[in-house]
């Protein structure tokens, strides 16, 4: 990881970089801290680019490269943006057998892109998630953290539907 | 808390409803108010059994006697000599000793009942997760009050003779992992709450987190007293927002009221929970992973010895026990060992609380003692199957087993189990019929072990890989002979070698399937056919 100076990264946005600095104030003390942090950037800011991972190793006063291994040792963790909305599809066993495969052959028909990807336009990312506890209502798609039970393939051509209704109405 | 004295069964499948079941359950219901048995016999109906000259059958629990064919008249001598006088009703006994072989769900298993009987879940739902108010109404605090007026080691004596055993899935000792923590030397202990229940089809945890969070505190409490700890943390996994969200105004609240923090209640004990939130990752449940999480570093498990018990989080001495099994503890320092002794197996007290998933009719949550089987979890509580006939389930999540249709009348607890070769797991229950293939099944198994391999340890990092690419290739009819005895061998070196519980039992869905669907994994690679046709056998 070499340190550039990117104009579009978080570090250098004045909106954001206040927000970093109090999550890294905020933990700064606390045993174990790395953890808390990174969580807290990653819901805040959305990702983890390089030059944040840098910012963080200094601020913390530990090596990179153990801030890059719990980065990329962690799912929650990304390093790059994501879709402003992201549809996620649970493979725990329960929603395989209940037939999340079929919902994501669905998905790459409608929205045209394979999980780990993101629309040309930013709007959707598609993503692959573990189990998320809600196994009774397999097969579960996660809207922005909200959860879809049952979810036949009409009813997510309507999830998909609300999604970019309500991003045009806002 | 209810407990039911005796379970009726009636059975009300298409054949039996042809032959007037509806009226003979109208009729039981009727007789059991008439004798005034209401609090103390739990009626549920179960799919068609034996043959159709029986039916409608009845058969009475824990006594396990059926009676065949009952009709509505006969209903009330029924309940007034069984359930009233409490004597075999010998006259409408199914006497054909052929007969009663047919009837599968006769197993030779008398004493427990299998009621729901909530303990670890009797105030979710009930009460209010966000008031601490309401849950000291409803007993809430009792159990640690009684706690802090006895010596810290009466306590632990007190579990060890309860008997109970983590419910995580690995069913250790709940009592000798206490005192191991009590007796290791040092000043700075701590007590761990593991909400990080990763294992796919699991979400027990979450459900008792969110509905009851003031409970969770109680027990950490109780167990932090008892241990000489004065810290704890709640290791929640990042997927469940809510519970986290719960468990965090809990603690606020408790520290409002005074009950975590300095001096607790004028009694020189201190005791204060901190939240972690994990990050989406599977081996994190593993103890010493979600150590190494706390403490801010990659999920990799330590090597053991040593034990958390005396080398824990920070090097200090630390108590995990999962949620379930922290449920128990306010109960059983309510009530009492002998109280909690009297449900579940001589071996595995008490209650567990399972998911049940898949194809049946109904899924969902379920607490029932330790002991109850298969069949009567998918025929009382999932109301039956779906569509076609049940092939195998899956427990626990990843890491359990594939518990085949012909051990399906094996009591559930955690010794029954180890002895036919299968385990417990951490209380899933995913129910298949046979429209699933086992080769597809275990290969999706395999990846998700692939893919959550921590990949410190070689065994489990290439043995995982491997496997997977050995299932992936049978699925699509490339398999061989030499593939199976290959998977054996990673199997066997996975389980022998891994560093954590991840890697040893990731081969066991793999053991299951060749020991008890092996003509169906040859059918795959001799004919080049899946039977359940659900693989693509392009080749």
């Amino acid at each position: 990881m070499t340190s550039t100076t990117q104009p579009t990264d978080p570090l250098y946005n004045p909106k954001m970089r206040p927000i970093i600095d109090k999550i890294i104030e905020d933990s700064i003390d606390l045993d174990g801290g790395l953890m808390v942090v990174l969580n807290n950037l990653q819901s805040k800011i959305g990702y983890l680019s390089a030059p944040m991972q840098e910012y963080v190793a200094e601020a913390l006063s530990i090596p990179v490269s153990k801030v890059h291994g719990v980065v990329s040792f962690y799912s929650f963790f990304t390093t790059v943006p994501r879709g402003k909305h992201v549809i996620k599809f649970c493979i725990g066993t329960a929603c395989y057998v209940g037939g999340i495969n079929q919902l994501i052959d669905k998905a790459k028909q409608v929205i045209g892109i394979e999980p780990g990807q993101t629309t040309s336009d930013g709007m959707i990312t598609l993503e692959i998630c573990r189990c998320v506890g809600a196994c009774s209502q397999a097969p579960v798609v996660v809207v922005d953290e909200v959860i879809n039970g049952r979810v036949k393939s009409s009813k997510f051509e309507k999830i998909v539907q609300n999604v970019l209704k309500e991003e045009a109405a806002a | 808390m209810k407990q039911y004295r005796s379970m009726v069964l009636i059975s009300n499948g298409d054949s039996s409803q042809s032959k007037g079941s509806e009226a003979v359950i109208d009729a039981f219901h009727q007789a059991i108010e008439k004798y005034d048995l209401t609090s103390e016999v739990y009626l549920t109906t179960i799919p068609d059994s034996g043959s159709p000259k029986s039916q409608p059958l009845v058969i009475v629990y824990p006594e396990a006697v059926a009676y065949g064919p009952v009709s509505a008249e006969k209903v009330d001598f029924l309940v007034s000599e069984h359930l009233y006088k409490g004597r075999v009703a010998e006259s409408l006994k199914v006497s054909d000793p052929f007969e009663i072989k047919r009837i599968s769900w006769l197993v030779q298993r008398t004493g427990t009942i299998p009621a729901e009987n909530r303990i670890v879940l009797e105030y979710v739902g009930v009460i209010d997760p966000t008031s601490i108010n309401d849950f000291l109404t409803h007993d809430g605090g009792q159990a640690f009050a009684t706690a802090m007026e006895m010596e810290p080691q009466r306590i632990i004596d007190i579990i060890k003779k309860s008997g109970l055993r983590g419910r995580g899935g690995a069913g250790f000792p709940t009592g000798i992992k206490w005192q191991a923590v009590r007796d290791a030397p040092g000043n700075k202990k701590y007590v761990i709450c593991n909400a990080d229940e990763s294992e796919p089809g699991t979400f027990k945890d979450r459900v008792i987190l969110e509905g009851n969070p003031f409970s969770m505190i109680e027990a950490m409490l109780i167990a932090g007293y008892a241990c000489g700890a004065d810290e704890g943390y709640i290791y929640i996994r990042g997927e469940y927002h809510d519970a986290l969200e719960k468990i965090t105004n809990a603690i606020i609240a408790a520290r409002e009221f005074g009950v975590l923090g300095k001096n607790i209640l004028n009694t020189g004990f201190d005791f204060d929970i901190h939240v972690h939130s994990g990050a989406g990752a599977y081996i994190c449940g593993e103890e010493t992973a979600l150590l190494e999480s706390i403490e801010g570093k990659r999920g990799e498990p330590r090597q053991k010895p040593p034990y958390p018990t005396t080398y824990g989080l920070w090097g200090k001495p630390t108590l995990i026990n999962n949620v379930e099994t922290l449920g128990n503890i306010p109960p059983i320092i309510q009530n009492g060992a002998e109280w909690f002794r009297a449900q579940g197996t001589p071996s595995s007290p008490g209650t567990k609380v399972y998911t049940i998933l898949g194809n049946v009719n109904k899924t969902g949550l379920m607490e029932v003692p330790m002991g109850i089987t298969l069949r009567e979890v998918i025929g009382i509580y999932g109301k039956g199957m779906k569509s076609s006939a049940f092939k195998f389930a899956q427990t626990g999540g990843s890491s359990g087993s594939i518990i085949p249709a012909i051990l399906q009348d094996t009591p559930m607890d955690f010794d029954s189990y180890r002895n036919v070769g299968v385990s417990l797991g951490s209380g899933a229950l995913l129910i298949c019929d046979d429209s699933n293939c086992i080769v597809d099944c275990v290969r999706v198994l395999m990846r998700f072990f692939q893919v959550e391999s921590c990949g410190k340890c070689v065994p489990c990092r290439i043995g995982t890989e491997q496997a997977l690419e050995i299932m992936t290739a049978i699925t699509q009819g490339r398999g061989t002979m030499d593939h199976l005895a290959q998977l054996e061998w990673l199997r066997k070196g996975m389980e022998d070698f891994s560093n954590c519980g991840l890697g040893q039992t990731a081969g066991t869905p793999i053991k299951n399937m060749l020991d008890h669907f092996r003509a169906e994994v040859e059918a795959h690679i001799k004919l080049g056919v899946c039977p359940a046709g659900v693989c693509e056998m392009g080749g």
